[in-house]
């Protein structure tokens, strides 16, 4: 169980991030989650949308690079101590943890962590085993 | 004060000047017809024989020579001696990646070193001095140049090569260098070095002499002034010899051409037409001493302004000016040849987009280069590690083509500049 990741390049530059940030309010994408990570000359930013088609299709129309990646979205309890369980569980099946990024939602009681493996599938195995709660596509869509 | 390493030539009458120039050319000019088949092919195209070549008079009926015949000739199809008879080849960066590649004999050597010697000699060097050579050694033409002028004049010669400015200053101040030869930018760099550690009292510097690159008067002031000496420019060009082919004098004012080795002409361009001294043109150069790899009538694409009038140090040699631009798009960064059509190639090879910018400036005196390249869905990754992992494949791809480093920055699609005709490419921000 993935969801998608879209990472766009954007030059680290004054007003790159607000013509972004533009685009998807005149197309009406919500972004769930944000990430961006860069170096002095560029950033990748990584989000999570509602509606991965329309974005897709939208930054292809406004010429921006991107990549769609798939990462996992595991759920866990908003408390001290939740992040280590899913951290152990990839140390233990020595999964090497990329980068990773979390979000909340107003309505639970919950804590999102959106994460990066270069093998998803096995990630995907060892946390269903360990218990751990992964969010699909269509329940981001729905948030 | 005359200081010259051949007073009898450097001072000589200008008719014994022509009388070398006519002899020698026709020399030549008989040399290559009989032993270079390209050179035999291309008079014969427009129908003239060695003996239509009586006199400098007649130079103006040879064919130009430029960078894209010694690309069709190489390696070796502009070579006038048997090979057994070649000591050392040299080399420098072409237009599209292919060297060009020079070989010497030990005559040509000789020659080379006398003009070198020459030179360090104008600037004031004996064989009491120690010349402190940091031009790069190896096939650029610099350091063998000077390290050879040196060897011939007797003076004491530091191989330095370029680089490790420590080392560089250890050894000035332990052996007492006396001249330094460099590019003009390490020259300003080594100073400003030394000024910052207080190391002006340790330094026995009286001389320098700068080329391979291009500078400018405030430049030369800020070195002298720093390092206390007298800062000369230098000429010279691969194709020709390598440094020493046009030198300074005390006095400064333009560099003497070595004219019984090589004749000087300046041209339009565009019609290829003769542009009287005083006037600016493109200079081409007429090697007439050389036995390995003579070049007639080559094009420099150096824009420059020959002077005919005596000078006071006593030399008779015409003098050129420095360059004042160039008639292609060659770049020269940290004195090393930069084509814009190298840095496509490269681009091309790792599969990026051939639409980029070069943006050359100029910080505390040393030369940076910036090439900006608009990334593609295919570089792209969402991991920073990748992307930069790119990113230094593509410079490590552009420095052993150009031999330098070149800043490489990605910058999003569509935000380079297109335009209907020729693309600007090129930004050069050197103030020079």
């Amino acid at each position: 169980m993935e969801v998608k990741q879209i990472s766009v390049f954007l030059e680290n530059k004054p007003g790159m991030l607000t013509e972004f940030a533009k685009i998807l309010q005149k197309n009406d994408i919500s972004m769930k989650a944000l990430c961006l990570a860069e170096t002095p000359e560029y950033g990748v930013l990584r989000i999570i949308v509602d509606d991965n088609y329309k974005i897709a299709t939208v930054l292809k129309d406004e010429g921006y690079v991107y990549r769609v990646t798939p990462v996992l979205a595991a759920v866990i309890p908003d408390k001290p101590g939740s992040l280590v369980k899913i951290l152990d569980v990839l140390a233990a099946n020595d999964i090497n943890l990329e980068y990773t990024y979390a979000f909340i939602t107003r309505e639970k009681d919950e804590a999102y962590i959106i994460i990066r493996v270069q093998d998803t599938e096995k990630a995907n195995k060892v946390f269903r085993e360990a218990g751990i709660k992964l969010l699909s596509q269509d329940e981001i869509d729905k948030m | 004060m005359n200081n010259c390493y051949q007073p009898d030539i450097e001072t000589a009458p200008r008719e014994q000047i022509k009388a070398w120039q006519d002899e020698r050319l026709v020399r030549t000019v008989k040399h290559v017809y009989d032993h270079v088949e390209y050179y035999r092919n291309k008079m014969k195209a427009i129908g003239l024989e060695p003996g239509d070549i009586k006199s400098t008079e007649d130079l103006y009926k040879l064919p130009f020579m430029s960078k894209d015949d010694l690309r069709e000739a190489y390696p070796y199809g502009l070579l006038a001696m048997p090979l057994k008879d070649c000591v050392r080849i040299q080399s420098t960066s072409g237009t599209t990646g292919k060297r060009v590649v020079a070989f010497y004999t030990q005559n040509d050597i000789d020659m080379w070193d006398e003009c070198c010697a020459r030179a360090l000699v104008a600037a004031g060097a004996t064989p009491e001095d120690v010349v402190h050579v940091s031009y790069g050694y190896g096939l650029f033409t610099g350091g063998a140049g000077f390290n050879g002028g040196s060897h011939k004049l007797g003076s004491l010669t530091l191989p330095m090569s370029s680089g490790n400015t420590d080392r560089q200053i250890q050894f000035m101040t332990d052996l007492h260098s006396t001249i330094l030869c460099c590019t003009p930018s390490y020259a300003a760099y080594l100073a400003e070095t030394i000024c910052e550690r207080g190391l002006q009292d340790q330094i026995d510097l009286k001389a320098g002499i700068f080329g391979a690159e291009a500078w400018s008067e405030e430049m030369r002031h800020d070195i002298e002034d720093k390092l206390g000496i007298k800062a000369y420019d230098i000429y010279g060009l691969t194709e020709i010899s390598g440094p020493g082919v046009s030198y300074e004098c005390q006095e400064q004012d333009g560099m003497h051409i070595n004219e019984d080795n090589f004749i000087a002409e300046t041209i339009d361009p565009k019609t290829g037409k003769p542009v009287p001294d005083g006037e600016k043109g493109e200079l081409v150069f007429t090697s007439i001493t050389k036995e390995a790899f003579p070049l007639i009538r080559y094009r420099t694409k150096d824009i420059c302004i020959l002077n005919n009038e005596p000078c006071a140090c006593g030399r008779t040699f015409k003098r050129m000016s420095k360059p004042l631009g160039r008639s292609d798009d060659m770049l020269i960064v940290k004195g090393v040849n930069v084509f814009p059509s190298q840095i496509e190639t490269v681009l091309m090879n790792e599969g990026y987009p051939a639409n980029y910018l070069i943006t050359v400036t100029r910080e505390n005196n040393s030369d940076k280069i910036e090439l900006q390249v608009e990334i593609t869905n295919e570089m792209f990754s969402d991991e920073l590690s990748e992307v930069s992992k790119r990113e230094k494949k593509l410079v490590n791809a552009l420095k052993s083509m150009l031999g330098i480093y070149v800043d490489v920055r990605l910058v999003a699609p569509k935000t380079i500049e297109r335009s209907e005709g020729k693309a600007k490419r090129v930004i050069d921000k050197r103030n020079i």
